[in-house]
């Protein structure tokens, strides 16, 4: 019989583009510890506000922007783009498409990175929370998350496996809606190179910038986290997602629901009480798909809980599920408008906030790197003793901010909204801030924990990679891809 | 149903058609409504955009980030109406690029702000804010009495202002520098906090939004 000649077994097999991925995971952990520390610094602040030393770089104002941007956009971003080129690649068994492309990805962000945060210490802002960055910047994240998408898209587009996997869809997700949302937020009339005005006025503008806003924390907080969980958590633990049919019924959920919810950042605000109330309900009906995700999640370690006693990649990855959990339980119930009567404006937000960013993205991507970088490096992790003292600080750090800024929070509300028997305020905004005095402190230690953690992974992770040149990883001969009915 | 999800998960094209539009739904149904219905950037009868003074004070009210701690939005709740004063209505922030109604209250709310304190007392509380209120934890912001309001781009922002609808006049542009000449940033933004609230909603008004 004349034999098919197999396409793809040349004698030197191709191999993955994994430098580009070794590079975005540098660069996620140096802009972590920047980031964070940016923002114990602003916590600092909030106990001693002449840390500020009446410099205009270092006020409050400036640099928690920047601590925002440098966590969501440095940390953050670096991780999801490094995960997803790494990950694309494996489930499609192709090198990525358009290395070059992807190096530019990697370079242009970073610049991005390095300049937005330097306009923003010298006070260019737009003013639009979690989209600080001024017009000229917009431009540029646009163009670069093009040319991310192409990159992604192409290596999916040139798979070798007919099935898209799951983490690819969130990562899609992620890549897709973004984009629609960044464009749109951020149209504005320039005025000089460092000033723009929005195309929205007032309450329109409001509408807008929290459909932005609660979705940038939905496709990129939780959709592109997602992503990194549906590969790396059933990687690390050995098993296979519990259940394919629940992911996909949890992604289409998940993709439609998410977008309506932005409104309840604007809860009794002076915009249409229609909008409210569809927000209210949709974000309830969005605990299904998060939690079904959850479950989906909890139930592929299940039958590997043994490995928990050992894997501290694994551990950070099931704790960040189980504050994924939380968090999208606790997201739902403060977007009911007589909940979210009690926390709005308050550190009840913060909190909640910290309890996703910390506890599920920072820990989600910290038990990733503990996976990966010992396999770009192709040796194991230099010390896991250090990875486990670095899991505990983590939790506990974590759990220090967010039950301080609850019990701030809730502080806070009872008595700004606490009358009198005449019928007026019973206490001075001033008596409030003095009764929610001590949880700054407990914050601030709360967060020299996480940030401590995050050194010690700086370090561990650099020790594995000391001396390590290239791995080569090869591309898996085609016929050996498992067939998805 | 399954055999759609097939074609969906095995086309690269079809899945991201398909998530584009299911992510564009909620934005159709919700926010394009809001953004084309005209009672939410129509301004109330009293509302008048920012003179240049005032507009040079929010700009840096802007780059301070002052939103990050400081909102401008009054709920319609009876203990945040006698705190802070009338609650906000729709039609006050027809003029306003981008809104600043924040999100968290680290300091007071200060939508209706103007008025309660003196010219001086804002200046010694922008300057050292523990002079004034011993347990505050802003910072200083010695800087803005030493900047001038003008530096050469006032000009530029109005008309960008005037391309968004914003009713300023060809004299009011162009005698937007002199009215800034001898000002500093400083006098900007006390200019901007004493103007707040002045455009608050009149209690008999009828108002369509956030009334209760």
């Amino acid at each position: 019989m004349s034999a098919r000649i197999p396409i793809d077994t040349p004698a030197h097999p191709p191999t993955y583009q994994d430098r580009v991925v070794t590079a975005f995971t540098a660069a996620a952990v140096f802009w972590a510890i920047v980031g964070m520390a940016a923002g114990v610094y602003v916590a600092a602040e909030l106990v001693w506000p002449n840390l500020s030393f009446e410099q205009p770089w270092l006020s409050f104002g400036r640099l928690r922007t920047v601590h925002t941007n440098v966590v969501l956009f440095g940390f953050g971003v670096s991780a999801l783009i490094g995960t997803s080129f790494y990950s694309v690649q494996r489930t499609s068994h192709t090198p990525l498409f358009a290395p070059r492309l992807s190096w530019f990805v990697f370079i242009a962000w970073q610049l991005t990175i390095v300049l937005g945060g330097w306009s923003l210490l010298a006070g260019w802002n737009g003013g639009k929370e979690y989209a600080e960055l001024e017009w000229p910047f917009d431009i540029a994240i646009t163009v670069v998350w093009l040319c991310y998408a192409v990159v992604f898209f192409g290596t999916i587009a040139k798979r070798k496996i007919a099935p898209i996997y799951i983490s690819n869809w969130f990562y899609g997700a992620l890549i897709i809606v973004i984009a629609m949302l960044h464009i749109v937020n951020n149209l504005a009339m320039p005025a000089t190179l460092g000033k723009a005005y929005s195309l929205y006025p007032g309450a329109q503008d409001a509408i807008v910038q929290w459909w932005y806003g609660h979705n940038a924390v939905g496709f990129l907080l939780t959709g592109g986290f997602l992503g990194m969980l549906y590969y790396f958590l059933p990687k690390q633990a050995e098993q296979p997602i519990w259940s394919y049919r629940l992911s996909i019924v949890a992604f289409w959920a998940f993709v439609y629901s998410y977008i309506w919810a932005g409104p309840h950042h604007l809860h009794y605000n002076a915009i249409p009480e229609w909008v409210q109330s569809l927000a209210v309900v949709m974000s309830l009906i969005l605990l299904a798909p998060s939690w079904a995700t959850m479950i989906n999640g909890v139930m592929t370690v299940a039958n590997a809980w043994q490995k928990l006693r050992t894997d501290p990649a694994l551990k950070f990855i099931v704790l960040a599920l189980a504050f994924y959990g939380l968090a999208t339980f606790e997201g739902p119930m403060m977007a009911i408008r007589s909940v979210n009567v009690m926390s709005h404006f308050t550190e009840w937000t913060i909190g909640h906030v910290h309890s996703g960013a910390l506890g599920w993205n920072a820990l989600i991507t910290f038990g990733t790197f503990y996976y990966l970088v010992p396999r770009l490096a192709g040796r194991p992790l230099a010390s896991v003793r250090l990875a486990n003292a670095h899991f505990w600080l983590a939790l506990a750090g974590t759990m220090l901010y967010i039950l301080s800024m609850w019990a701030a929070g809730v502080s806070q509300s009872l008595l700004w909204l606490t009358l009198d028997e005449h019928g007026e305020v019973k206490y001075s905004f001033v008596e409030v801030m003095r009764a929610i005095a001590p949880y700054y402190l407990l914050r601030l230690l709360g967060g020299v924990l996480f940030l401590t953690g995050a050194v010690l992974m700086a370090y561990n992770l650099l020790k594995t990679f000391e001396g390590v040149r290239t791995v080569a990883a090869r591309v898996p001969a085609v016929d050996a891809a498992p067939q998805v009915a | 149903m399954l055999r759609l999800h097939q074609a969906l998960e095995r086309n690269t094209g079809l899945l991201i058609f398909g998530i584009l539009v299911v992510s564009s739904i909620g934005g159709l149904v919700q926010v394009l409504p809001s953004i084309v219905d005209d009672s939410l950037s129509t301004p109330s009868a009293n509302v008048v955009p920012h003179t240049p003074l005032e507009l040079v004070g929010r700009d840096v009210y802007i780059r301070e980030s002052c939103s990050t701690c400081h909102s401008q939005q009054v709920r319609p709740l009876l203990a945040e109406v006698k705190r802070y004063g009338q609650y906000a209505g729709s039609g006050e922030f027809a003029y306003e690029r981008p809104f600043l109604w924040g999100s968290k209250r680290t300091g007071p709310d200060l939508l209706r702000v103007g008025g309660k304190y003196t010219d001086a007392w804002h200046r010694v509380h922008m300057t050292d804010p523990r002079a004034v209120v011993p347990a505050s934890i802003m910072p200083a912001y010695p800087w803005l009495a030493e900047l001038p309001a003008d530096d050469g781009t006032v000009v530029a922002r109005l008309n960008a202002l005037r391309k968004l609808g914003h009713p300023y006049s060809d004299a009011d542009i162009e005698g937007a520098p002199a009215t800034l000449s001898g000002k500093t940033e400083l006098d900007g933004v006390i200019a901007y906090l004493q103007s707040l609230g002045k455009f608050a909603p009149q209690e008999s008004a009828p108002d369509a939004h956030g009334g209760h």
